[in-house]
């Protein structure tokens, strides 16, 4: 019976793959390449409301009528779809990265 | 109302009973009645969760938000579309490789004590009984508006024709429900717009030069702190948006029903789009109804500006335009409690039953039955609760769904994948913590108690600030599971799986079993 979740005896010796070259190096580069985006959306995000809240700089026209206020709001929708495309195509080449781990040290 | 808003309204009814007719063939198991099998493509999770995100607090609430307030309505669009930044960078690959039919079922996979899964499920049930009286209540607020009929037979249609699909068809008729919503919701949106952006001449700069002297604000429309004077207070909001999304457990349930990680990932591409693109529109929804309906009309159909998108469409489009637009937000509330329910009975029938009381020794057929049960015991409690809230604030009740979320869930979800020290005793503390707090907070915040007789639900000054309370919330949430887990670094606790197995299952999704 397989309805309780994938959690019977283990055959695999996971402390000694996560030990292994590759696999250190996948979760190395996947922080390296993930920790820069997380830090900067959430210190894009909740900049916005300090300007907004504590200064008057967002509050300027910067195009026609428009505010600086929305044109920071703008470029955060531009930076969802440009982050998630990054990530998109980043995410290809660990996809690759995981296929061979499971090949070399778990198919053997 | 015309012959055409009944029209549509049946049409919408029809396809989805047809669609459901033909989901109930597909559903046997458990999995397809929770994940309709893992079997959707990339797209079609993608367009189910823009349906099953994209809630009447979306399309009615934003553009009355908008429209009455200017640019601090448009901070929940912003809010609600960086979330599902965290969603991707940090949660949608490791939850789906992890995981099964729940979100418990991810935090079980590293911690197997039975408190875990029940302190898991317990935020669950919460979360989706306030994010489903919203629904409700909103829904019912809206056909007794439309149709004329009473706000309690309003309701029982609703939850009838969402039990009807969870029941009968399940995920698959859930999912398809969703897509088909979220079709239509982009369809009156984008009709909306752009006769919104006709009215302007197709000019969206000018726009704001009119919005300038186009509501009772003035200038300040245009500008952040129409309703956010308190720069602490808009930050909390901000927290719950943002990360209250990573912790819903109606979203989370989503990412089960494709086959692997790398769908799981491309269905948040998809969805990103759809919601982003839908979020950019409010602005329209909001400007138009602003300027073309006008708040003193807007507030006096609804305070909270509710009716705001659907009497733009009135004003644009007359009787059909309307009609059509309703019968979105009518779709739109019926695919989100639909997803709603179904989280809700998983948490009762799979982590409750099956694996608390059963301890995952539970056929096929009296898994399915079981969910079939707990569906219809969250349905009838939420209709039941339903019909007493109807003077309940919806955008209140949503907020706190999402500040539940963001407490109670998130800082377990994220510590379970991401640190090594992380314990049993942790998790319990946090995602009781998480809840507690942020329930008692609101308890005696602004939303709840309030000077004026009457405005809420007790009559007194708020003893906490601010209406949401993520700010505190939050951060107690990932302190006590600090505290947790050094207070019990000592113990051994059974069931706990070591930390290798979990992050080298998290970043690569293989599975023993599979093998």
């Amino acid at each position: 019976m397989t309805n309780q979740v994938a959690r019977g005896k283990s055959t695999m010796d996971y402390e000694k793959l996560v030990q292994t070259e590759d696999f250190k190096g996948l979760v190395k580069r996947k922080k390296n390449f993930a920790t820069p985006f997380v830090i900067f959306f959430f210190a894009a995000y909740f900049i916005l409301p300090l300007l907004t809240g504590y200064t008057k700089v967002l509050e300027s026209p910067a195009i026609g009528a428009m505010t600086w206020t929305w044109v920071y709001a703008f470029s955060m929708f531009v930076m969802v779809w440009v982050f998630t495309s990054i990530y998109m195509n980043k995410a290809k080449y660990f996809d690759d990265e995981v296929d061979k781990i499971i090949e070399k040290n778990v198919l053997k | 109302m015309s012959w055409i808003s009944y029209v549509i309204f049946f049409a919408v009814i029809a396809l989805t009973l047809y669609i459901t007719y033909w989901a109930a063939k597909q559903t046997t198991t458990a999995s397809d009645f929770y994940t309709a099998g893992g079997s959707l493509t990339g797209w079609q999770n993608g367009m189910a969760i823009a349906g099953d995100y994209l809630s009447a607090a979306s399309f009615l609430g934003i553009a009355g938000a908008i429209s009455l307030n200017g640019f601090d309505g448009f901070y929940y669009s912003i809010g609600w579309l960086t979330a599902y930044l965290v969603v991707l960078f940090l949660i949608a690959e490791p939850l789906r490789n992890l995981g099964k039919f729940t979100m418990a079922d991810m935090i079980g996979a590293r911690f197997g004590a039975k408190k875990v899964r029940g302190a898991a499920a317990l935020n669950t049930i919460t979360i989706v009984m306030f994010y489903m009286l919203a629904q409700l209540v909103g829904a019912g607020a809206l056909i007794k508006l439309l149709f004329g009929i009473e706000y309690w037979m309003a309701v029982l249609i609703v939850g009838t024709m969402m039990l009807i699909y969870v029941l009968f068809g399940g995920m698959t008729a859930t999912s398809w429900v969703q897509i088909i919503k979220a079709v239509l919701l982009m369809l009156g949106t984008i009709i909306i717009s752009f006769l919104v952006l006709m009215k302007f001449n197709f000019n969206f700069i000018s726009m704001f030069e009119v919005m300038k002297t186009a509501t009772p604000h003035g200038e300040a429309f245009l500008h952040s702190g129409v309703v956010y004077t308190d720069t602490i207070g808009l930050i909390s909001v901000l927290i719950a948006l943002v990360l209250g999304t990573a912790g819903l457990p109606h979203i989370l349930m989503r990412f089960f029903t494709v086959k692997d990680a790398k769908t799981a990932r491309s269905s948040v591409i998809y969805s990103v789009w759809i919601i982003g693109i839908f979020y950019v529109l409010t602005i329209f929804l909001g400007f138009g109804a602003a300027k073309f309906v006008g708040a003193d009309a807007i507030i006096a159909e609804n305070a909270a500006g509710n009716m705001a998108a659907p009497m733009l469409a009135g004003v644009l489009g007359g009787d059909a335009l309307e009609s059509f637009v309703a019968a979105v937000a009518f779709a739109t509330i019926l695919a989100v409690v639909a997803g709603l329910v179904l989280s809700g009975a998983s948490a009762i029938a799979h982590d409750i039953y099956g694996q608390i009381f059963k301890s995952g020794n539970v056929t096929e057929k009296q898994q399915v039955a079981a969910a079939r049960w707990a569906s219809i015991a969250i349905g009838v409690a939420s209709i039941l609760l339903a019909l007493g809230s109807e003077k309940l604030n919806v955008a209140f009740l949503v907020s706190l769904a999402f500040c539940v979320a963001a407490s109670a869930n998130v800082p377990t979800i994220l510590l379970t994948i991401y640190w090594k020290k992380f314990n049993t005793t942790g998790a319990v503390a946090s995602m009781l913590t998480g809840l507690i707090v942020a329930l008692v907070l609101v308890a005696i915040s602004p939303s709840v108690m309030n000077p004026v007789e009457g405005a809420t639900l007790i009559t007194g000054n708020p003893i906490f600030p601010y209406a949401n309370p993520a700010i505190v919330s939050v951060p107690a949430g990932f302190l006590a599971a600090w505290i947790g887990t050094l207070v019990s670094s000592k113990r051994h606790e059974k069931d706990e799986v070591s930390y290798a197995e979990v992050r080298f299952k998290a970043e690569t999704g293989y599975k023993e079993l599979d093998l």
